[in-house]
């Protein structure tokens, strides 16, 4: 009900727009930020982590406060502060990012089909910068096209939770005992545990290239020649290697960018949105 | 290069990445090899930043290698995100005080 009020008051400076109320259209600010708030909370301390490892690659708060409002990316941002700490090339670098945050790039195409065509330019270019996986995950639940103005309430509700946990974890981080310091550091991997175990209970083949992640990772570590390499050297080429050999091996059936525009279509056929 | 280099890098490049197919593309990815290679990038290339790092990342391997079965086994029964990292950390803490 308040929900309504909010929506229909949010409509009125804009009277070009004319929005059918659906519920969970998630046309507002409002209610983007509304959804985004619990993930924003999840963001708060899951960063946390990432802020201890930021400290112990010497970063300030500051330069972990723009790591993270910046790159909003949990494996990027990690593998970030492994190259960071090992003094690593430009090329490496680029890199890293590229091969660790692509998969946004499957998330950006699947939204650009939740986009209505003809909106203004400019808000592609700052949806875009909000595309990470629980916040893409909002966006394309919504029925129809996302609206510019839910995206960015997403946005807000979600964003600062990941760069204030960052800056938590780093002062944290120097603040701790050395003994609870020490134990903070795992932390960071109990995440990762937890984001790529459970999918593998149901993927098999995706478990299957965790566990050759782990074994072939050891390997590199200690074998001759390679264990010589920079450990983010290692991780990019691994990386590459297991993932493009998973691809060839076992390529996957799903669309998330056809569904999106199934849904658009679906949505529209209802006579939805204009 | 300085830390604040490699995060305007880091920004730059992962901003690219989310930016292009809004703006440019604005198309599905047909690509089979790829589509299925960045589907398995993540757990790929996480699984590859734990393990051996996490061995590291103690004062004693022992202590991360016990982290590491901890939170393979509490992310295989619950998954959630928090009694996973919360297992991992005490732990350590736990080998610190009881070794």
């Amino acid at each position: 009900m308040e929900e309504e009020k909010v929506r229909q008051s949010q409509n009125k400076p804009d009277s070009d727009e004319v929005i059918i109320d659906l519920p969970k259209a998630g046309a507002s600010f409002f209610r983007g930020m509304r959804d985004a708030v619990p993930i924003g909370l999840g963001y708060l301390a899951v960063s946390f982590s990432l802020g201890i490892a930021c400290g112990n690659a010497d970063l300030s708060i500051a330069q972990g406060f723009w790591l993270s409002a910046l790159n909003v990316s949990s494996s990027g941002q990690y593998a970030g502060i492994v190259l960071i700490r090992e003094h690593a090339t430009l090329i490496e670098l680029i890199l890293m990012i590229l091969i660790a945050n692509a998969r946004y790039m499957l998330m950006s195409c699947a939204l650009s089909q939740k986009l209505n065509p003809n909106m203004p330019f400019f808000h592609r270019l700052l949806i875009g910068y909000g595309i990470t996986d629980e916040i893409f995950g909002l966006e394309i639940a919504v029925p129809g096209y996302v609206k510019p103005r839910y995206a960015y309430g997403a946005m807000l509700g979600a964003i600062p939770g990941w760069a204030i946990g960052t800056c938590l974890g780093v002062f944290m981080g120097n603040v701790m005992p050395p003994v609870f310091a020490e134990a903070m550091n795992v932390a960071i991997f109990g995440m990762f545990l937890a984001i790529i175990i459970p999918p593998a209970k149901t993927d098999k083949i995706a478990g299957v290239f965790v566990l050759a992640g782990f074994i072939a990772s050891f390997i590199a570590s200690v074998a001759p020649i390679v264990s010589g390499l920079s450990s983010g050297t290692r991780i990019l080429i691994l990386t590459v290697v297991l993932s493009a050999i998973a691809a060839v091996l076992f390529p996957i059936k799903e669309n998330i960018e056809e569904e999106a525009k199934e849904q658009v279509e679906a949505f529209e056929a209802k006579g939805g949105e204009k | 290069m300085s830390v604040y280099g490699y995060i305007i890098i880091m920004a730059l490049v992962t901003y690219a990445i989310r930016v292009v197919p809004l703006t440019v593309l604005r198309k599905p990815i047909k690509n089979k090899f790829l589509r299925s290679f960045l589907y398995y990038v993540p757990y790929i290339t996480l699984a590859v930043m734990t393990f051996p790092a996490i061995l590291d990342a103690t004062s004693m391997p022992l202590y991360g290698a016990l982290a590491f079965i901890v939170g393979i086994a509490f992310a295989w029964i619950n998954g959630n995100l928090f009694v996973v990292e919360a297992g991992c950390v005490l732990v350590v803490l736990a080998c610190h005080y009881l070794h």
